[in-house]
């Protein structure tokens, strides 16, 4: 059975100018212990995704219609005290810029302390330990030394390790990372995201992993999610998705990564920007900047369909589409 | 530790340099202090005699030398008023103004920062609306008016609370105290709640806004990312960080009920060091004002050293110059 | 102007009910004020219309009150309501003037120190900050009274108006420069700026017709907000008995006057100045917080 279950999920976001629809139509699992990469540009709804599932999604936004469910349990519409026992337990976060998420003014330890004991059944003193077993986990050293040093007196990379510490803590049994790396040096990037993968293999910890980076998704994702403009465009097994994609939008992103086994005049860019979600176009989101655009894209908006190796919502894939 | 209070003093250096001066540049140069000490009647002998007993005819550096050596013994002339050495005006007047500040203060960060808590987390109740449009009318009150409608309705309509003075005092030593009698406490509490509210409702504001800023960053967003408790994240991660720039402002706002106390005593007829200076700024009696002048400038130096000093307990970013393992 | 009723201030205006009351309100406080003269019922600077017989009457909607005197009268027999919009002018004529005073002395400052930068900024940001260490009314009184230790008594009077008025401006300009500064020092390093520079524009020149725009905004937020404190300090002075001459009597003046008469029970004698004071100041102030929020998106 899925571990997590997003269906036909819906976010809104009421403003003066009328209601955006931030997430729309949104539906994917994941199983347990594996890890799902979400790729797009800025803005099409990958972080909005994770927020909406650890429910904290920032007001004014709020689901409007669809279901979350974990372990088959519905989790969105659960009461905020009910989902704050799940958050940190059941569902850990990783947020972007390890500069920020750290409180300045306690020591690490503290904070990885308070974390365990509110989730876990075990005495200040054998927290500490665990703290300590945590810190040495994610490549700490000195963890006994450090553990009562303040967020700033580590390096960023160390301090995005102690965010993961932080996070893997309670054993959650699903992490949602949000650009985990993207804040980090280039040097740093691919040690981090190694000792997260292996941690969450470790641990049985599947994973969604939010990204603009497609280096970090073929390497470290079992299955690939494309949003765009707030709608999963293709989704399917990683392999199949970088090398094969169908989406003409997918096919535009792996074209822009740069293969390293042959070389290449230039690389393919996909011409214009995605639409604001004030102005998404009628029929499919794309269209403006679709190759191979015609006439049913600009009226019906496609589903998720099967198109051979992967699912995409693309007309090419439906019957009666041009040849 | 002991580093950082000498760089503070320090810093201060500079700021007690300029007030002295400004001190000094109004004690030699407004008015003429010698017509008005001889009164109507002198001779011309007289008059050199008094410029030379001022010392009024010795070189600028050498009298504002003799000025702050003065100063530092606090010792500030004759007031031209009253012919009494100001600072034994001064003194009998501190402990009546330093009561009622103390007072004040009190009232206005034990209201005003639950209060600020209070509206910045529940920002959308009535009791939240209630208050900040009580805040908004409050900072639009005049202190002297607040006091005149305190007066109308608790002295002159109910009769329950004197209007004016400190009620008994209790000498203890030179210190006189209105904190022992309950005519004395009585006598406090309409001029302390004239003095704290516009301090109250700014304390209030300010602890709202910063609480409200923090509670939309990041560490507060992963705080509940980790399930952590309402009661901990609220009281623990966010009051501590709202504590940092909160510190600062409350310390200058309470170095300004010093000054705003000349309002309080001049409505309540207070006596104190404010009712003391607005009578000398009403009648010129430079001595007073250079005094009083350079003592407030003290007040908020030490103010702004204690809370220095509390940044450093509270932010750990101070104590380790930066970080070590990179 | 077809733009500005489209814009989002204009919106924003209109969706407040708050902030329109309060623009009335001013509106009706400033007319009332500037008017006086024409539309306030009595002279009550018109010594031979004044009737001592008529001192001390209640509002009229007292018993012992007359229809003549709507808000009653004073101890001299002067009609309160044309007493408060009287008063309510110098007021309001003293605040402005000060909010222009210090707006220019900051403005200029703020400009010079960050445009110029190095050693005259940080003198002048020096200045400011030892400044702001006190209290502004604190520095409005120290002003006051040095000046009348410094002229005699009847060229005091005679200038005791400008010495407001200075005392109040001086006392609140660094709080411009500061903001101005900041502004400043973030528009010198836009490329507009510096291709100015480069086609060899005059310092002055650029601080004002391009510098000067892009930091007006802060200025005005700033201004509004401190013409109802420039109006609460104007008000404080006088009350102490250290502001505008008894001659013209400000709405301060008429609380410290009525102040006297408490405790005998004529209470409408300060009490109504006081009310005028407070909604003048009061709508201001939600004027002003209105135009920050509404020159200011981030903050909503």
């Amino acid at each position: 059975m899925s571990l997590l279950q997003v269906k036909n999920l819906r976010v809104e976001f009421p403003t003066r100018r009328g209601t955006l629809v931030a997430l729309d139509d949104v539906s994917f699992d994941i199983a347990p212990g594996e890890v799902l990469g979400v790729v797009g540009e800025s803005g099409a709804g990958k972080s909005m995704t994770g927020a909406a599932i650890i429910g904290l999604l920032e007001p004014p936004g709020r689901i409007a219609s669809g279901q979350i469910l974990l372990e088959g349990q519905r989790i969105d519409n659960l009461p905020y005290e009910k989902m704050r026992r799940i958050r940190g337990r059941q569902i850990g976060a990783i947020f972007q810029d390890p500069l920020t998420t750290l409180n300045p003014l306690y020591t690490i330890g503290r904070q990885l302390v308070e974390t365990i004991t509110t989730h876990l059944p075990v005495g200040p003193g054998e927290a500490r330990e665990k703290a300590i077993g945590w810190l040495e986990l994610v490549g700490i050293p000195a963890a006994r030394e450090r553990i009562d040093s303040y967020p700033h007196e580590f390096s960023g990379g160390m301090r995005q390790r102690v965010v993961i510490a932080l996070a893997l803590c309670a054993e959650p049994k699903l992490i949602v990372a949000d650009e985990p790396t993207t804040a980090l040096d280039v040097s740093i990037q691919a040690q981090v995201i190694a000792m997260l993968k292996t941690l969450a293999r470790e641990k049985g910890t599947a994973m969604m992993l939010v990204t603009h980076d497609m280096g970090v998704i073929a390497e470290t994702a079992d299955r690939v999610a494309v949003m765009y403009a707030g709608r999963i465009s293709e989704i399917g097994p990683v392999r199949q998705l970088v090398r094969h994609a169908r989406h003409p939008y997918s096919q535009g992103l792996m074209g822009s990564i740069p293969p390293l086994d042959r070389r290449v005049e230039r690389l393919a860019q996909i011409d214009g920007a995605m639409p604001r979600l004030s102005a998404i176009p009628r029929g499919c989101a794309f269209n403006p900047r679709c190759p191979k655009v015609f006439d049913r894209c600009l009226v019906d908006r496609p589903e998720l369909m099967d198109a051979g190796t992967t699912r995409a919502a693309c007309w090419l894939y439906a019957e009666g589409a041009p040849a | 530790m002991f580093s950082f209070i000498v760089s503070r003093i320090l810093q201060a250096l500079p700021v007690m340099f300029v007030v002295s001066l400004i001190s000094f540049a109004m004690f030699a140069y407004v008015g003429d202090p010698v017509s008005i000490m001889l009164g109507q009647d002198f001779t011309e002998a007289q008059r050199i005699a008094l410029v030379h007993d001022l010392g009024l005819d010795e070189p600028f550096f050498v009298q504002f030398a003799k000025f702050i050596g003065n100063a530092l013994q606090g010792e500030f002339g004759l007031s031209y008023r009253l012919s009494r050495p100001v600072a034994e005006l001064i003194a009998e007047r501190a402990p009546a103004t330093l009561e009622l500040a103390i007072c004040a203060a009190m009232i206005s960060l034990c209201v005003g920062v639950p209060m600020g808590i209070y509206t910045g987390l529940f920002r959308h109740s009535w009791l939240s609306r209630f208050l900040l449009t009580f805040s908004l009318i409050g900072v639009s009150l005049p202190t002297f008016l607040i006091g005149i409608l305190l007066i109308l309705v608790f002295s002159v309509w109910l009769g329950w609370l004197p209007s004016f003075g400190r009620g008994d005092v209790v000498q203890i030593g030179w210190w006189s105290s209105g904190f022992l009698t309950l005519s004395g406490l009585k006598a406090m509490i309409l001029p302390a709640i004239t003095l704290g509210l516009l301090q109250l409702t700014l304390i209030m504001r300010l602890v709202r806004s910063e609480m409200m800023e923090v509670l939309r960053t990041d560490y507060i967003k992963f705080a509940r990312a980790r399930g952590l408790p309402n009661r901990s994240i609220y009281f623990g991660h966010a009051l501590k960080n709202t504590l940092v720039p909160v510190i600062t402002i409350a310390g200058l706002q309470l170095g300004s009920i010093i000054a705003f106390a000349i309002v309080t005593e001049t409505v309540f007829q207070w006596p104190g060091m404010g009712l003391l200076f607005i009578q000398s700024v009403g009648a010129a009696d430079i001595p007073v004002m250079a005094a009083y002048l350079m003592l407030i400038a003290v007040v908020f130096v030490t103010i702004n050293l204690v809370v220095d000093l509390l940044y450093y307990a509270v932010d750990p970013r101070l104590r380790v110059g930066r970080g070590r393992g990179h | 102007m077809k733009a500005f009723f489209d814009s989002d201030i204009w919106w924003s205006f209109r969706r407040s009910p708050v902030t329109v009351v309060s623009a009335i309100m001013a509106f009706i406080c400033v007319v009332g004020a500037a008017f006086a003269s024409f539309i306030a019922p009595h002279n009550p600077f018109d010594l031979a219309s004044l009737q001592l017989m008529d001192a001390f009457k209640p509002p009229s909607w007292e018993a012992e009150g007359d229809p003549v005197y709507f808000l009653g009268t004073d101890d001299q027999g002067r009609d309160m309501l044309s007493a408060i919009m009287y008063g309510a002018r110098v007021s309001l004529m003293v605040g402005f003037c000060a909010v222009i005073f210090s707006t220019l002395v900051g403005v200029t400052v703020g400009l010079v120190a960050g445009y110029m930068g190095g050693k005259i900024d940080s003198l002048l940001m020096r200045i400011a900050d030892i400044q702001l260490t006190f209290p502004s009314i604190l520095v409005a009184l120290l002003v006051d009274g040095v000046v009348r230790a410094a002229v005699p008594r009847e060229v005091h009077d005679q200038i005791a108006l400008f010495v407001v008025i200075f005392a109040i401006g001086i006392s609140n300009w660094p709080q411009f420069a500061r903001t101005v500064r900041g502004s400043t020092l973030v528009e010198r390093n836009k490329e507009y700026v510096q291709a100015a520079r480069v086609i060899g524009l005059s310092p002055l020149r650029i601080m004002r017709s391009h510098v000067l725009p892009n930091v007006m905004s802060p200025v005005l937020v700033i201004a509004t907000l401190n013409l109802s404190f420039a109006i609460l300090s104007e008000a404080t002075l006088s009350f102490l008995g250290v502001g505008v001459p008894p001659t013209q009597p400000s709405l301060g003046t008429l609380i410290r006057i009525g102040n006297d008469f408490l405790f005998s029970g004529e209470w409408w004698i300060a009490i109504f100045p006081g009310i005028a004071l407070i909604v003048m100041v009061l709508s201001v102030n939600l004027l002003g917080d209105w135009l920050r929020d509404a020159l200011n998106p981030k903050l909503r």
